[in-house]
């Protein structure tokens, strides 16, 4: 069997970030790269943040993914440079972590924030630190509804 | 082992992240208010994120087959080379804060001077570290001047973290054997230039919190070289009980 690069990322297509799973490591930014050499396959990905929780998870559903399609023949790479920046999501992903109800990154002006909810921009910060190390925490003032705000990093 | 210094130096750093990291972890559900219980244990996991990279990196230098597992939680305290500060107990929230501070001033202008290392792999970890350390830092800065700035009560109390922490401030850029050959090597950092915009920084919070800067600059020292407060085994005893008790146990 001959695999293609293409093939591979749309296998990966289907692993999603699982705590917010409706977005891809594609469109998230960790799938930083697929490589495909004589039959093997190299996948690097990035973490969000050192500490990131679901690193393991991630690589554990990129491994399940590929098995499943009859690829046994891989390694996952990790690597650090250059650092994860949330400038790496794709329009797409912006879109769906919205639909999700959690507001996109905005990094020409952090304390500007849309609420997911209802669009209004008269929200307030609670807390920097929200319920994962990469988002934070938002009120909004018109429908009193919290929440996540995907932080620039 | 390639380079006994390098070593050395990485582990210094890799210890200040974790044994801080495991005392923020206390708060995990002891929070004074849930958003400020998350905060403390979200920039826990940073710092022990930051932990592993380093051990990581550490393990690999060393040469004996060991990883970053053995390196937490299989040395003793004499081995650990954290600086006094970070061991101290959390305290009152005003405490904990101002540790965090004192911390977070260092540890932002630390990776932003690391960034420029000589050793790549040492100057990536610093770029992905060094985002993370600007959250907390705004984080703790703002604390100290809403507290300082807050209540009487709030203002009392932050004047007593102040105070309190004062002599364990500066052991944290005071340059020890390993951190003058890291420097003269290349892949080290001079700790005077973080030294004196730590300072700046430190001051202007302090001043817009309405708190008075303490007398004297008389520092702490012992971590660095291995000589630990009696907090230090207490925090070992909590944090490598299960690998000592089970040996090479996994989730």
């Amino acid at each position: 069997m001959v695999i293609s690069k293409s093939q591979i990322e749309e296998i990966l297509n289907e692993v999603k970030d699982p705590e917010i799973p409706v977005i891809s490591i594609a469109d998230l930014g960790i799938l930083r790269d697929v490589k495909v050499e004589d039959g093997f396959v190299e996948v690097v990905i990035t973490p969000t943040y050192t500490g990131c929780p679901a690193m393991m998870e991630i690589e554990r559903h990129i491994n399940n993914a590929l098995k499943k399609e009859g690829i046994n023949d891989f390694k996952i790479r990790t690597v650090l440079s250059p650092a994860w920046s949330t400038d790496l999501m794709t329009e797409e992903g912006k879109a769906r972590l919205k639909e999700y109800g959690i507001a996109p990154p905005n990094p020409t002006n952090e304390e500007d924030i849309e609420c997911p909810n209802c669009g209004s921009h008269n929200t307030k910060l609670v807390s920097q630190f929200g319920s994962t190390a990469c988002k934070s925490l938002f009120k909004c003032n018109d429908c009193l509804e919290p929440f996540d705000y995907f932080k620039c990093h | 082992m390639q380079d006994q210094n390098k070593f050395n130096y990485i582990i210094q750093q890799a210890d200040n992240c974790l044994i801080l990291g495991q005392r923020l972890a206390e708060l995990c559900g002891h929070g004074p208010v849930l958003e400020q219980d998350i905060a403390t244990t979200n920039i826990s996991l940073d710092l022990i994120g930051q932990a592993r990279l380093l051990y990581q990196y550490a393990a690999e230098i060393q040469e004996e087959g060991k990883t970053e597992d053995d390196l937490a939680y299989l040395r003793d305290a004499w081995d650990f080379k954290n600086v006094l500060l970070v061991e101290q107990p959390n305290g009152d929230f005003g405490k904990t804060i101002f540790r965090q501070f004192l911390y977070d001033t260092f540890s932002c202008y630390f990776y932003e001077e690391l960034m420029k290392s000589s050793d790549e792999r040492l100057a990536s970890i610093a770029a992905k570290s060094h985002k993370e350390t600007l959250y907390h830092i705004k984080w703790s800065g703002d604390w100290v001047i809403r507290l300082g700035d807050g209540t009487e009560e709030s203002h009392h109390r932050m004047q007593e973290a102040v105070n309190e922490l004062w002599s364990y401030k500066d052991e944290i850029v005071w340059a020890n054997a390993v951190d003058a050959e890291a420097e003269k090597s290349g892949y080290g950092v001079s700790l005077e230039i973080i030294k004196q915009k730590r300072k700046e920084k430190i001051k202007a919070v302090i001043t817009e919190s309405t708190l008075t800067i303490p007398e004297g600059d008389y520092a702490h020292k012992g971590g660095k070289e291995g000589t630990h407060s009696e907090h230090l085994g207490y925090i070992l005893a909590d944090l490598q009980f299960l690998q000592r008790a089970y040996p090479g146990n996994q989730w």
